[in-house]
């Protein structure tokens, strides 16, 4: 279970997260949406204890990881997978060895063993055969599976997703969200995804939540959230721009 | 974040204890062994191997121009045998280790600012930490033993190959002696003057691959931050390089050579 409580974050003048609340039961997959620089991926940052928060704390497991140094959050950050908006592939290694990159370095498997669990994770993401391509070789889509195979191959309890589909054309940013929801139903993981596609958002979220002025705004199913009545979540999931917002 | 570019005393003292700080993590990942034997050897030869056409040219012309420009003036006072000895004492105890380090953190320091800015700003060092994985342990400390191994054994091979040179330089150029110019330099070279070099050699590697990495790891967004944090890593570094020589040999003065 993930707690978050009252995380404020501020970078120089800008206020980006002013006393976020946030629970996230264990199975659950919960979307964060919200307009760019509303502190999406920054939340999301604070869960897995890459950005340190001003103010308030976010428990996993029971386990405050504000005041933990960076080698104790090593040991709570190995619950995790999170797929990076850009892949975040370390482009020096090929796509094996990205995708086996903890197990090789943890060394509690033969290296046959590795190969084998990489060739498995690679398949289930449908890019069986690429084990030998740089990252430089490979498509945004195809990157993006592969740090997908990279986040789910040790088999994580929580899965991060940053953006998984922006900047992806439709059908690709379709394939990217059955991956997610099949990752869901296979691993039987705690899921969240920071995206500002709403139809991304009704299809891989048991719970949407939107983040306004560093806020929770709203929070329910992706039903209720889009037949809400706010003005602010009717104009965020219907794309619509505020006039004031107009004058160039 | 709170970045004082109003105090730059402030600044400079912040960025000197983090990189203080990297320095010391970094040591404490090599005592425990946590890098791995592959990255380090890659280093090695990427430190070692690719910088041998830079370190063999700088040590072979160092040496013949020394040597040109002491004949001059040891030729006025009939002193000629003696250039060579000037020439080894000069390059063993500050030369050798300087100008290695000097033109080893412009090419490998820059190029580890660069890598690791890279990899900073495409989040390949978050991907790192949400892959339960310490960046000091698998990019700080294996380049940091890299060079502490490779930059001693570049410095010595400067001096060695700015020796052969300067020694070929006053044979058959100037037409000196080598009998006496080789007996004068083994006479005038003590063993602590390499000892000398090659301590300072140790110290600069520290300074040279510490710097460039906490650079690298802490440089802004985009290309721009890339490119400011290589330059300020060859910057920094350089300079560190010169000023910390000065204090270097104070001590290395006073603990090797002023003890009898």
């Amino acid at each position: 279970m993930i707690e978050v409580s009252q995380l404020h974050k501020s970078f120089g003048q800008q206020q980006v997260l002013c006393g976020v609340d946030l629970r996230i039961d264990e199975g659950e997959s919960l979307v964060i949406i919200g307009g760019s620089g509303c502190g999406k991926s920054v939340l999301l940052r604070h869960i897995i204890g890459l950005v340190q928060p001003d103010k308030g704390d976010v428990k996993i497991d029971g386990q405050g990881i504000a005041d933990l140094s960076e080698r104790e959050l090593i040991k709570v950050r190995r619950k995790f997978g999170m797929l990076f908006q850009g892949s975040a592939l370390f482009d020096s290694l090929t796509v094996e060895e990205n995708v086996g990159f903890l197990l090789d370095r943890e060394q509690t498997m033969p290296p046959a063993a590795i190969r084998e669990t990489v060739a498995d994770a690679l398949e289930l993401v449908d890019l069986g055969g690429t084990q030998a391509k740089k990252p430089a070789e490979l498509s945004g889509g195809m990157k993006k599976r592969v740090g997908l195979a990279r986040a789910i191959v040790y088999k994580p309890e929580i899965i991060l997703y940053d953006e998984p589909t922006t900047g992806l054309d439709p059908v690709v940013a379709d394939s990217i969200d059955q991956l997610v929801i099949k990752m869901r139903d296979q691993l039987k993981c705690t899921t969240i995804v920071v995206t500002h596609d709403t139809r991304s958002m009704r299809r891989v979220g048991n719970r949407v939540m939107l983040l306004h002025h560093g806020r929770i705004h709203a929070n329910g199913t992706p039903e209720e959230i889009f037949n809400s009545t706010d003005p602010i979540v009717h104009k965020f999931v219907n794309g619509i721009a505020d006039p004031k917002d107009l004058e160039f | 974040m709170g970045r004082s570019a109003d105090n730059p005393l402030k600044d400079a003292l912040a960025s000197l204890g983090r990189v203080t700080v990297l320095f010391l993590e970094a040591l404490r990942s090599i005592a425990a062994k946590r890098f791995r034997l592959r990255d380090l050897v890659e280093q090695i030869h990427f430190i070692g191997v690719k910088s041998q056409s830079v370190v063999l040219l700088t040590g072979a012309f160092t040496g013949m121009v020394m040597c040109a420009q002491f004949y001059i003036q040891f030729h006025k006072v009939k002193m000629d045998s003696a250039v060579m000895s000037v020439v080894s004492v000069a390059m063993a105890r500050e030369l050798g280790a300087v100008l290695t380090s000097l033109m080893i953190a412009g090419r490998v320091g820059a190029a580890m600012a660069a890598q690791l800015g890279t990899m900073k700003v495409t989040e390949q060092i978050d991907a790192l930490r949400t892959l339960a994985t310490s960046p000091v342990d698998y990019l700080v400390a294996p380049r940091l033993l890299a060079m502490f191994i490779s930059l001693p054994l570049l410095t010595a091979e400067a001096i060695g190959i700015s020796l052969v040179s300067g020694m070929l330089v006053a044979v058959y150029l100037l037409g000196l002696d080598p009998v006496f110019l080789w007996n004068n330099m083994v006479f005038y070279t003590w063993s602590v003057d390499i000892w000398m070099g090659l301590i300072k050699a140790f110290i600069f590697a520290g300074i040279i691959a510490t710097v460039a990495c906490h650079k690298g790891m802490h440089c802004g967004q985009g290309a721009e931050g890339v490119g400011k944090a290589t330059t300020e890593a060859v910057v920094a570094a350089s300079i560190s390089i010169l000023v910390s020589n000065f204090f270097v040999t104070l001590v290395l003065n006073k603990l090797l050579i002023y003890q009898e």
